[in-house]
């Protein structure tokens, strides 16, 4: 035996425990040992777990007979940071938890706020539109890392180097709205941060353009590709019932052919409005699930030309609500010195109207109040159902900030999806529900 | 619309008008905030230690309740305990049955099985901590979802600080499973019955409940152009 602390042997109630790192079996003495079960932890540092996701496997041969996930490993407290912070700020602590589509993090969060102060119809209708069309554009750009992602731990690096060349592209936009490319805090309570700038609507008539172009790639890349196909289908199966027991919403809970979609079932911001198709599959698998993501992109283009052929009829429209107190916050106008306040505004509060100054560090030090109380809202995020359930004390601050991450939840199908199949496999399963661990630990 | 209490003294606490919503919900007082920016530490020149803030929740609301919530709550009502039920509240256009613990699992039961109800889906379990809820110090939050009758409710169960213990509904929703694992990592709740209630997002062997209210958010002061800005925890606040 070796003195190693990362392998040695302890004696356990079920018999002696060894533990190997690799390159250290010839250690093992194990004569006398009747029976034997191999657990192998996989991750969290293994590049094919999307993220520090960490499995531990029970093996027999190739075979997983259990399967868990291990979680936590990327907690950063943005609950308990948000009771910390503004209602305005909060925005920037959620929009951090799914890094992949940061936009479903901000929506749900800005309709719970909206909701708690009940000011959900008077949201302006550019600010709504401007909303659907980043939260559609993003749900393309997450599909386009769940399938790069997705093929690259399958070995189809092509596909990788693709969905990552037409993210960028959406990105570009993104940096032209909101001045990031990820982590934008660009929705807040009210409406949206700021107007677009000049040129926003040719700039993502062009890229939707781009993206009709490239999209058809991925289809010719795979979808009937042998490869590809026998190591999708019939892997990660899991059926409605299935789904519905463990909460899991999204690709793929529609790849069982069930066609629920909050866009569609319970509309918010004029989803009902917009003309678009439920992508559904009749396969419950990892290839239903590519299919359906594939199939949801198309169908996200479809709304982003809506989007903007109603933005083209919106120029110079508010994009915040008309009450100040709820809008300031969010106001920043861009000052001489590339940020904070207009120089009209410092004008006016410093040297006309003393009341303004006196609003002026109230909201700005404060922020505004809250009428108590809770609430729950969801949205359709990529991956599924996103809920917020946003308590207030009547304060200037969220009392708890609860968030369901479609990811966190999604996972739990993990066991269910591998236990039974290969080892190979268990990466397909997983890369099929395509969690992001900044939403799973939040 | 709020019962906002202003600067002005002793307003609020004890007026009834000032615990009725604009909108004629009416509220329960479960704490009492005093004072501002720590005005109270030594002598108060400011006034702001004056300042008093009721907080306060929206209590149950009597029937009818509009729409299909009055169905839904008859339904709920006709399958459980007669002490089941300890009230609820419609506010905001959303459905809270507030059901006391240790019917819970029973009542989740009827939710899902009884076919003019079918909440099949448990979107989201959450705890909250009120430490001034005296005897109901944890809350915790079922979010349920029909997709059957496309209609969400809230199922909301207390349990003292004290005696931390909620009945697990694992067994009618095996999606629970997580969610009360992190609601025991954050908040310290016990769900009873729960397979394997262990921590989830914190280390095994992390002391103390994160979320809970008396947890410190923790952080340093960071030194900024030779001022000093405290952690976020410790910065004034607006109580």
């Amino acid at each position: 035996m070796t003195s190693d602390p990362y392998a040695s042997s302890t004696e356990t109630a079920e018999g002696p425990v060894f533990t190997v790192t690799g390159q250290d079996w010839d250690t093992i003495d194990a004569a006398g040992v009747e029976g034997d079960r191999l657990v192998v932890n996989m991750g969290p540092q293994h590049p094919s777990t999307h993220g520090v996701l960490r499995l531990i496997l029970e093996i027999d041969g190739e075979t997983v007979t259990d399967a868990r996930a291990g979680i936590g490993y990327l907690h950063t407290g943005i609950e308990k940071n948000m009771e910390y912070r503004t209602w305005t700020q909060g925005v920037t602590f959620c929009t951090r938890m799914d890094y992949v589509a940061p936009f479903s993090n901000e929506a749900v969060y800005v309709q719970a706020v909206e909701r708690l102060l009940g000011i959900e119809d008077d949201v302006p209708e550019k600010a709504k539109v401007l909303r659907v069309l980043l939260l559609e554009l993003n749900r393309i750009s997450s599909h386009l890392v769940c399938i790069a992602t997705g093929g690259m731990e399958l070995g189809a690096l092509t596909v990788m180097t693709c969905g990552f060349r037409d993210r960028e592209l959406i990105l570009d936009v993104f940096e032209m709205i909101t001045g990031l490319r990820m982590n934008h805090a660009y929705l807040r309570p009210g409406g949206v941060a700021q107007d677009v700038p000049p040129g926003t609507l040719d700039k993502v008539r062009e890229t939707v353009a781009l993206l009709k172009k490239r999209l058809p790639e991925y289809a010719a890349l795979c979808n009937a590709n042998p490869i590809f196909k026998a190591r999708l289908v019939d892997v990660g199966h899991l059926d409605l019932a299935g789904c519905l027991a463990l909460g899991i919403t999204g690709p793929v809970l529609r790849s069982t052919g069930y066609a629920w979609d909050l866009r569609r079932t319970q509309p918010y911001w004029d989803y009902e409005t917009y003309e678009f198709d439920v992508a559904t599959w009749e396969q419950p698998d990892a290839y239903g699930r590519f299919r359906v993501r594939q199939d949801e992109m198309w169908q996200s283009l479809r709304v982003v030309e809506q989007c903007v052929d109603r933005l083209a009829r919106m120029e110079g429209a508010p994009v915040m609500v008309a009450d100040k107190k709820i809008a300031w916050p969010a106001k920043l106008s861009v000052g001489g010195d590339g940020q904070g306040n207009s120089p009209e505004h410092i004008a006016h509060i410093m040297g006309e109207s003393m009341e303004a100054l006196i609003h002026h560090f109230k909201l700005v030090t404060e922020g505004f109040r809250v009428p108590a109380g809770q609430v729950y809202t969801a949205i359709e995020a990529p991956r599924g159902e996103i809920g917020c359930h946003l308590v207030s004390d009547g304060g200037t601050r969220p009392y708890r900030a609860h968030f369901r991450d479609p990811s966190f939840v999604n996972l739990q199908g993990t066991s269910v999806m591998s236990e039974g199949g290969m080892l190979s496999d268990v990466i397909v399963a997983v890369a099929s529900i395509d969690p992001v661990m900044g939403g799973v630990d939040r | 619309m709020t019962e906002s209490t202003g600067g002005t003294q002793d307003q609020g606490v004890d007026s009834r008008e000032a615990l009725v919503r604009a909108d004629r919900t009416e509220l329960k007082v479960v704490e009492v905030r005093e004072g501002m920016f720590g005005a109270r530490d030594g002598a108060d020149t400011s006034g702001y230690g004056g300042l008093r803030r009721p907080v306060a929740f929206p209590t149950p609301t009597p029937p009818p309740y509009g729409g299909w919530f009055d169905e839904v709550a008859e339904a709920f009502v006709r399958g459980v305990d007669g002490g089941t039920l300890a009230g609820i509240v419609v506010d905001r256009g959303e459905l809270t049955f507030q059901v006391r613990r240790e019917h819970l699992l029973q009542a989740a039961q009827h939710l899902r099985d009884e076919p003019s109800l079918r909440f099949e889906v448990l979107s989201s379990l959450s705890g909250v901590h009120l430490p001034g809820d005296e005897g109901a110090e944890l809350h915790v939050a079922l979010h349920l979802l029909s997709m059957t009758h496309n209609r969400r409710v809230r199922v909301e169960t207390t349990c003292p600080d004290a005696d931390p213990h909620v009945p697990s509904v694992v067994s009618v929703y095996p999606t629970a499973d997580w969610h009360e694992r992190e609601t025991w990592d954050m908040f310290g709740v016990v769900f009873d019955g729960h397979p394997a209630l262990t921590r989830i997002l914190m280390p095994d062997d992390w002391p103390g409940h994160p979320q809970r209210k008396d947890y410190p958010l923790g952080g340093v002061p960071v030194d900024y152009k030779g001022a000093t800005v405290p952690p976020p925890d410790e910065r004034r606040s607006y109580s």
